[in-house]
């Protein structure tokens, strides 16, 4: 420490304002996460929690999406994969000897046992991780459309596989029993992980490398940066993810089939992430929230909607029409995505819109004498 | 033996000119815009669809299909054309200087609209049609029996191909859209006129769709209003393996993910050949690892360091 550094009152509340502020972004989506849970909660609407359990679902997902394409700027559309395997994962490891025998054909030590539930997701959300870092060697060396495409591939195997592999999925079929006990409240917990863990990542010295391969991939490696080396990261940072998306979904939903984990949700998802701006941890955030608040309003007009004692009805099929034409709407009026690649501002002192990656107040707080 | 290898290789070319007609209509329009247009199997399923009467109803009742050939192919042409030029007009236009992610996003919804439509106009139900059901029958050269509508198929992608070289390298227009496809910006400060070409890159995507739409479907006999899904994936690979913005390379790509996946249907052992477009798959990623640039490599696209 030298002596500019120790000039400065370097009191604790200093240093909580100091962290809150690093961690400003994060804490701001999960009191927003939090918040919509509390009020669903106290409403006590069954409906609206399995909607809000799914979006939190949702929000995992996209937030494991945009830890690799977000911060490497490469368009993955193989993400779904890791969802796949960390779902079919959970089922393997939670479910009932007895169910699993209905089914399944599994070696012994998976078909007799059935495993505590927390330590099983974390290994299924591992499980992909390890896919991810094996099938990323080769795969991270691509860039651009071919890397998009390559990646793709893998989804189309992992499905193609999945689908005919009776014996371990059930083959196309839909695959039932699987414990449930994934509510708001354990969706919302992961979640903000997932928040705190991306944030954290993007801060760090691999994820401020990789934004700038993201930025400008030539200087990025003149000025030393291992662009595979550095992609591999997030890619199996962001597979964790989209396996625990996978897991929370098995347990909420209670079945699994291989078709769910397809082109539907590849869309879907990448919609929310690009609809909400892909260049920030808030735009991932937001792209969830707008989408899935679109599809619900339209859900319930279509359902039937009472203005001034008259019922507005819409015919079924609108609401798929209607969030289709609304996403274009919205990429119109903003090209960059909502957030455009801003995240949420610090609003006390010192304010200015700090870009996604905020390196400016990671190193505010150092003097370059403590170097 | 001889005679199945024969056979096969005729399926092969067959379908491997459907992806390379798809991907031809992909590659024009990534060409210009560099839009990567997910919707491309949409428009030749909503072309499909064209041929009946819109109806919900489980039997299908013949509309345009219904009308004498050459009727019929301009019909489901012009439609097309219309739908394409209004895609375009509608949700791309806007968009033009938007990033190419925003761009494919933006053709994901656009499939998302095209098929809900169709869903709700003519329910999920897939639905049979009988078009042209004489083409199915086989003619027998020597020993070897072939579709007629393999023939139909090779020769009219064959002839599409000498036209659309002939109009990229002959025509006014033509020769501009090769040189927006270079670089945009500068041929339109020489004077191309950037709405003009684009128009004209849709229309004639459009006309490949419909072309597709009607070999397609001649081919499975059925509606569904997925049907565009399957097509635009593999030609999508196509365009790719092939070489991103080159569109010989979009050709070769459709031939090759098309004699690919007739080949491992036919030499895969019985217990694998479920998995088959995983072997594909698996091929195309080989591919790309080798050959990251495509087959055919673009200059315009490459990173100059």
């Amino acid at each position: 420490m030298s002596d500019a550094a120790m000039d400065r009152p370097d009191t604790a509340a200093v240093r909580m304002v100091a962290v809150v502020r690093f961690f400003w972004t994060p804490i701001v989506l999960a009191l927003f996460g939090l918040a919509a849970v509390v009020i669903v909660w106290a409403s006590g609407d069954g409906v609206l929690a399995r909607t809000i359990t799914d979006a939190l679902i949702r929000t995992v997902l996209v937030i494991g999406l945009y830890i690799f394409i977000g911060n490497s700027g490469v368009l993955a559309f193989g993400h779904i994969a890791f969802m796949l395997i960390g779902g079919y994962a959970a089922a393997w490891f939670t479910m009932s000897p007895f169910k699993k025998s209905f089914a399944l054909d599994l070696p012994p030590i998976l078909a007799n046992n059935e495993f505590p539930l927390f330590p099983s997701a974390v290994v299924a959300g591992l499980l992909p991780a390890l896919v991810a870092a094996i099938v990323g060697i080769p795969i991270m060396r691509l860039s651009g459309i071919a890397a998009s495409i390559a990646t793709f591939a893998v989804l189309a195997i992992f499905y193609t596989v999945y689908s005919n592999w009776d014996s371990w999925t059930f083959g196309a079929s839909t695959l039932v029993g699987i414990p449930i006990y994934v509510n708001m409240w354990i969706a919302l917990a992961w979640a903000v992980f997932a928040m705190f863990v991306a944030y954290i990542y993007q801060q760090t010295k691999f994820g401020l490398a990789l934004r700038a391969t993201r930025e400008d991939p030539i200087a990025a490696r003149a000025a030393g940066i291992n662009i595979p080396v550095q992609r591999l990261i997030a890619f199996v940072v962001s597979a964790f993810f989209m396996g625990i998306a996978g897991v929370l979904q098995a347990h909420f939903l209670g079945s699994l089939i291989v078709n769910g984990f397809w082109l539907g949700i590849t869309f879907l998802s990448l919609a929310m992430l690009i609809i909400g701006g892909q260049r920030s941890l808030t735009g991932a955030v937001v792209g969830v929230t707008m989408v899935s608040t679109i599809v619900e309003l339209l859900r319930q007009v279509e359902a039937g909607v009472e203005v001034a004692g008259v019922i507005f009805e819409l015919p079924g099929g609108f609401q798929e029409l209607g969030l289709a034409v609304l996403m274009i709407v919205i990429l119109i009026y903003r090209p960059a995505g909502i957030m455009g690649g801003l995240e949420v501002p610090w609003p006390f002192g010192g304010n200015r819109r700090v870009l996604a990656g905020g390196f400016t107040i990671v190193h505010a707080e150092r003097t370059p004498a403590s170097e | 033996m001889l005679q199945t290898i024969i056979q096969n290789a005729v399926d092969a070319i067959s379908l491997g000119s459907l992806f390379a007609l798809t991907a031809l209509g992909i590659g024009l329009i990534f060409g210009v815009m560099r839009l990567i247009n997910f919707a491309h199997g949409d428009f030749i399923m909503v072309g499909a669809y064209a041929l009946i009467v819109p109806s919900a109803a489980d039997a299908a009742m013949m509309f345009i299909g219904a009308w004498p050939a050459p009727i019929l192919v301009i019909s489901i042409i012009s439609v097309l054309i219309v739908v394409a030029l209004a895609s375009e007009r509608v949700a791309f236009r806007p968009l033009r200087t938007a990033d190419p992610s925003i761009l494919l996003i933006t053709s994901f919804a656009l499939s998302f609209f095209l098929q809900n439509l169709v869903l709700m106009v003519y329910s999920g139900r897939p639905k049979g049609i009988p078009l042209w059901p004489n083409l199915i029958k086989p003619v027998l050269v020597g020993e070897i029996r072939i579709p007629q509508l393999h023939i139909i198929t090779i020769s009219v992608t064959l002839g599409l191909l000498i036209l659309l070289v002939l109009f990229l390298k002959r025509t006014a227009i033509g020769i501009q859209m090769r040189a927006a496809s270079e670089d945009f910006r500068m041929a339109q400060l020489l004077g191309v006129r950037g709405n003009r070409v684009i128009a004209v890159a849709f229309a004639i995507s459009g006309l490949l769709a419909a072309v597709v739409a009607l070999l397609f479907v001649a081919q499975t006999g059925t509606l569904s209003y997925k049907m565009g899904v399957p097509l635009v994936l593999f030609a999508f690979v196509a365009t790719v393996v092939g070489g991103m913005g080159s569109l010989s390379g979009a050709v070769l790509g459709g031939f090759v993910v098309g004699i690919a996946s007739v080949l491992f249907q036919a030499i895969l052992p019985a217990d694998m050949r479920l998995n088959d477009d995983a072997w594909v798959f698996g091929l195309i990623l080989l591919i790309l690892l080798v050959r990251p640039t495509g087959l055919v490599a673009v200059k315009a696209l490459q990173e100059r360091v």
